[in-house]
């Protein structure tokens, strides 16, 4: 086992990406490209947010369970004082450093989660109905539209669901329950 | 042949073949087994459970309490209602007595949930529900309709006018409006079974045999339920109404005019309410000979009127006292004179239960209500509304108008013409033998049943229901639950409504667990969780253990090894050389803030603040009850930022725990956690040579000794991804946790692999951890704890802080019992003869000196924790909890295993390298 090649980044599902872009018909299940990704925790009362949208080119989500795009990211509010921020183009290490530098002035801190999950994208006009076969939010469009995001559970995987349109909606889910939630969709798409 | 002509909505262009008992028979699709059976005069299916009485059908749907039948193909299934039962071609059923049978083979079928949002949900299509739907969806709003028959309409017989046209014309018309209206799902065949708080329903969609999902569970949430569910007719009780041929009215008409099937040629009518008229006039009409016995002192005017037109005597003011019959009934017996009256077909009405089980099953309450002679939902319940039959309304035109303003208003309700109504009678049974007037046929529980229970004392339908078990069947009493209220009443001398009726509970209807299960079977079960590296240990051979909701490699076993031969190999290769584990599933959190340091001092027994940066130190956590809940490293990267690692089956209760703390405890602390379990992951490389495997990967790295230290870490990278290194060891060996983004660490494991080459690296999974660890007596909390026990138990008493005022847990060590010499104490056991493997969980005792097990009671002075087989010590060893156990060391004890006592050293619990000098290489 003589490997010299260069360490390489996997995509946890990169075993199921074949299964999952095998299923024909609507929606359409695709992997999404590993991002950059931070943890963001800090007051939300204190001025960090304007500090940090102008920083980081778009507004953060004032209200809890939205989300918005930031610069080559996004923005989801997790929780009162908790976001997740994404990049595409910045390495996760200086991801880190980035928010946590400009957070730092107000109490708040970010920490690299960028390997901590991987994100699916259902599109279709049936993805809500896919989705509805594990999830138990209420995901109508006039519920769950675009604009919305909400941790919950896809069958019993913890999972974060955005919406991206009526058609669009991504998960983000952990990498070790991934292949959980790709097996069940792959299982609920055949079930229609 | 008892099919009619020009009746029923079965397609009689097709003929299906079905077998029961047997014979081979055919029916049309729209036939259930029970209508198909009845229209070949097959009247009697079983025998009942106790007594072996012969049982038919009372109802024609799912309030029968007696027609059970066992499905055996498509696939077995026991105890169905072949009043529920499709006929499909290649049907198999037979009658049951009382029980059937389980399947022996696997369900190839799948069952699947969904989940369901509207604003308002409507249980029920028949008149009122579906008027309630139309409305609710003219008013845009998001609507489900379902209903558990496979047609909508509920009882409505085609022979009523609604809007000036048939009834059912009249369904077909609003059954294609929902079907056109956006937002509408509108689902037959489907049973609401279960209603929860919040709007919250479950429901139980047969899609149909052969279909995928066979079925499928709905779990609604609705801003509204209007439950529309109808009303079930109840029999009235005498003497022999068990017999095949013993019918409700409504059973009758239902048969009639749904299958086309007349249930007999020559009918006798017993009824105190009007409703069981309309039943005389179909059946005679469709060619039956009918006579019809009214209980009450006349009968209703306009009924009679119509009655005698069709040339149908009538007889008021008698009743109906027993039958007579060998399976099916031959005569019913009138009057007191029990006169025979020949008859093939008995047909009963005692008025009608409305079926209120979902108002019930959210706490509505049930009152008696005189005129109607039942229980009815009273008062009401926000977010709930009950409409048409189920709450009492009976006459069409008051159905609709409740439907229509339940969801918008009433004065848009279809047009009905008005009833004439009577006074109904109140009859629960007539006089006769109490010990052959059965209450609950499904049972075989009688009258004389009831009289014994509230001859015992009892003055509670709920006790007397458990006392009898009438209303404990299949059909939870749908008929015979309000009987079985009323004659308690009459026995006790106390007004029915006073006495109540006993609580209706989910499920309406039985529902299989296959169902429930849904598509959380097999590898759906429960959530797999696999580490970025788990196809490498699958490439390996690795044999996995499951620990939690993870997949661990436990070994690797070479062909022809077993696990015992694999770990010996493994535990020699990482005592000898190098070896390499997959240590990702350790929970990791990351504690950040200027109060890291305190909040950890508050949460470990030992001290965290003093940690310098770019150490490493090991830390027990205990809760309120100062009991090991886990264990773990702490590395300090930063003055103000912590990366705290938890047992893998542990990692979110850890989380949890520590959160609850901050927010409820400490909310000044200025600390974040953040979970980061999966963004990193750890691989051991450990064993006397894993210093050059980690010197070869990581060339810049100065792994000597003095410039990489027990319990520190440092970073580095690797093709200029950041990797941190930390001499951290749990096997005691030389050893490194190498920690990568969880990305790379596929491709850490093989560069790893492929420099360890020289030195045989070996990868090695959980159970030579075990044993690596446990010679060195390392505890596994959970496997060597068992949340009785304390650090002081496990000789850890070094790791319990004597400088902190206070910590979690700190307080119970002052207790007595915790400063008692004879707690049990965590030691090592070694059989004296060297070659006993103690199962884990064993007994110890002390040794007798005859060598032989005293009789019981014998004194345990504790359990076998952990038991191994040893490649360093050359035999097998265990640990174990024992009573004073430190005080005993040099002691032998016995550990019975089978029929044998086996002798056993108490020994101190570090068996390999107990000076230590292996973990710096």
């Amino acid at each position: 086992m003589a490997d010299t090649s260069v360490l390489t980044r996997r995509h946890p599902l990169e075993s199921r990406r074949a299964a999952l872009e095998a299923l024909v018909g609507d929606p359409a299940i695709t992997l999404e490209p590993l991002v950059s990704a931070v943890d963001l925790r800090v007051d939300p009362d204190g001025g960090a947010l304007d500090a940090l949208a102008a920083a980081l080119g778009g507004p953060l989500p004032t209200a809890v369970d939205t989300w918005t795009g930031i610069g080559d990211g996004e923005a989801l509010r997790l929780g009162p004082d908790e976001w997740l921020l994404t990049s595409a183009g910045t390495d996760p290490h200086r991801w880190e450093d980035r928010v946590d530098s400009l957070a730092a002035p107000f109490g708040g801190m970010a920490v690299d989660v960028s390997a901590q999950r991987v994100a699916l994208r259902l599109h279709g006009a049936h993805a809500r109905e896919l989705l509805a076969s594990g999830c138990s939010i209420d995901l109508r469009p006039g519920r769950f539209g675009r604009g919305r995001c909400a941790q919950t559970l896809f069958g019993q995987a913890p999972v974060l669901l955005v919406a991206h349109a009526d058609d669009d909606l991504h998960l983000f889910v952990r990498s070790s329950f991934s292949g959980y939630v790709a097996d069940r969709l792959v299982d609920a798409a055949a079930l229609r | 042949m008892t099919r009619v002509d020009g009746y029923g909505r079965i397609d009689r262009t097709r003929t299906l073949s079905f077998t029961f008992d047997g014979i081979v028979r055919t029916a049309h699709p729209g036939d259930t087994l029970a209508s198909a059976l009845l229209a070949q005069g097959v009247t009697t299916l079983g025998t009942s459970v106790r007594l072996g009485r012969p049982r038919g059908v009372l109802g024609s749907w799912t309030e029968d309490p007696c027609g059970l039948v066992q499905i055996e193909e498509p696939f077995p299934e026991p105890m169905l209602l072949a009043t529920t039962v499709d006929v499909v071609d290649g049907l198999v059923a037979r009658g049951v007595p009382g029980r059937g049978r389980l399947a022996e083979v696997a369900d190839t079928a799948r069952y699947d949930h969904r989940h369901l949002h509207c604003d308002v949900l409507v249980v029920g299509a028949g008149p009122a529900g579906l008027v309630a739907a139309r409305e609710a969806a003219r008013a845009g709003q998001d609507v489900v309709l379902v209903d558990d028959r496979p047609t909508p309409g509920g009882t409505l017989t085609g022979t009523e006018m609604i809007d000036g046209r048939p009834a059912l014309e009249f369904v077909d018309a609003v059954a294609a409006e929902l079907a056109a209206a956006p937002h509408v799902t509108h689902l037959q065949a489907t049973t609401a079974f279960g209603h929860y708080d919040d709007g919250f329903v479950l429901a139980l969609e047969r899609c149909g045999e052969g279909s995928d999902p066979r079925q499928r569970v709905h779990r609604i949430r609705a801003g509204r339920v209007v439950v529309a569910a109808g009303a079930f007719e109840r029999p009235i009780v005498f003497e022999d109404a068990d017999r095949p041929g013993v019918m409700l009215a409504s059973a009758a008409r239902d048969l009639l005019h749904r299958h086309g099937v007349l249930a007999g040629r020559v009918v006798v009518v017993f009824t105190v309410d009007d409703s069981a008229y309309a039943a005389a006039l179909d059946l005679h009409r469709a060619g039956a000979a009918v006579r019809v016995v009214d209980a009450r002192a006349e009968a209703p005017a306009g009924w009679a009127r119509r009655c005698a037109d069709a040339g149908i005597v009538v007889e008021p003011g008698t009743d109906v006292r027993g039958t007579l019959g060998d399976d099916r009934v031959r005569a019913a017996l009138v009057g007191e004179a029990r006169r025979e009256v020949p008859c093939d077909l008995l047909l009963v009405s005692g008025g009608w239960n409305p079926t209120a089980h979902l108002f019930s099953h959210v706490g509505g309450r049930l009152a008696f209500d005189d005129e109607l002679v039942g229980f009815r939902p009273a008062g009401d319940l926000p977010g709930t509304a009950v409409v048409g039959a189920a709450h009492g309304t009976y006459a069409l035109a008051d159905v609709l108008r409740e439907g229509a303003a339940a969801t918008g208003s009433a004065t848009d309700a279809p047009h009905a013409e008005p009833e004439e109504i009577t006074p109904r009678g109140t009859l629960w049974r007539t006089p006769g033998d109490p010990a052959r007037q059965f209450v609950d046929i499904a049972r075989d529980a009688t009258v004389a049943d009831i009289a014994r229970a509230v001859g015992a004392g009892m003055t509670s339908v709920e006790h007397v229901k458990r006392y009898t078990t009438i209303g404990t069947a299949h059909d939870q009493g749908k008929t015979s639950g309000i009987l079985a209220s009323g004659i308690t009443a009459e026995l006790l001398g106390r007004p029915v409504g006073a006495l109540g009726t006993t609580t209706f509970r989910p499920p309406y209807t039985p529902v299989p667990f296959a169902a429930l299960a849904g598509r959380d079977r097999g590898d759906l079960y429960d959530p797999v969780r696999t580490t970025p590296v788990h196809d490498r240990h699958v490439a390996l051979g690795a044999e996995f253990e499951d620990v939690g909701q993870w997949k661990r490699a436990r070994h690797y076993p070479r062909p022809g090894e077993d696990m015992a031969a694999a770990v010996l190999r493994e535990c020699a290769a990482v005592r000898g050389a190098v070896g390499m584990m997959d240590g990702s599933t350790l929970g990791k959190i990351d504690v950040r803030g200027p109060d890291a340091g305190v909040l950890l001092d508050h949460l470990y027994t030992n001290l965290m603040s003093t940690l310098k940066v770019g150490r490493v130190r090991y830390g027990v956590m205990c809760g309120n009850d100062g009991m090991v809940f886990d264990d773990g490293t702490v590395l300090r990267l930063a003055e103000d930022r912590f990366l705290v690692t938890t047992t893998t089956g542990n990692a979110a209760h850890v989380l949890d725990w520590m959160e609850e703390w901050v927010q409820t405890e400490w909310p000044d602390l200025r600390v974040r956690l953040t979970s980061v379990t999966e963004q990193w992951s750890i691989l051991a490389v450990a064993g006397p040579r894993s210093r050059d495997v980690i010197g070869r990967v990581f060339a810049d790295v100065d792994v000597s000794n003095e410039a990489f230290g027990f319990m520190t870490w440092q970073d580095t990278e690797l093709d200029g991804v950041p990797v941190r290194l930390a001499r951290i060891s749990f096997s005691g060996e030389l050893a490194v946790e190498v920690t990568v983004a969880s990305w790379y660490a596929a491709d850490l494991w093989d560069r790893l692999l492929a420099a360890g080459e020289p030195w045989g690296i070996t990868p090695y999974g959980t159970e030579t951890m075990h044993v690596l660890r446990a010679e060195k007596g390392y505890p596994i909390i959970g496997q060597d704890t068992d949340g009785t026990v304390t650090p002081h138990d496990l000789g850890m008493a070094w790791a319990v802080s004597k400088k902190k005022t206070d910590f979690v847990g700190k307080r119970s060590f002052a207790r007595p019992l915790n400063a008692d010499p004879q707690r049990k104490h965590l030691v090592s056991l070694l059989p004296t003869d060297a070659a006993t493997m103690l199962p884990e969980g064993s007994q110890i005792v002390d040794l007798p000196d005859d060598g032989l097990l005293p009789p019981p009671p014998v004194a345990m002075l504790g359990h076998v924790t952990s038991s191994y087989r040893s490649a360093e010590l050359g035999r097998p060893f265990a640990l174990a909890l024992v009573r004073g156990g430190r005080d005993r060391v040099g002691e032998v004890v016995a550990v019975p295993v089978g029929d044998q006592l086996v002798a056993v050293e108490i020994g101190d619990t570090v068996l390999v390298d107990p000076e230590g000098a292996r973990r710096d290489g």
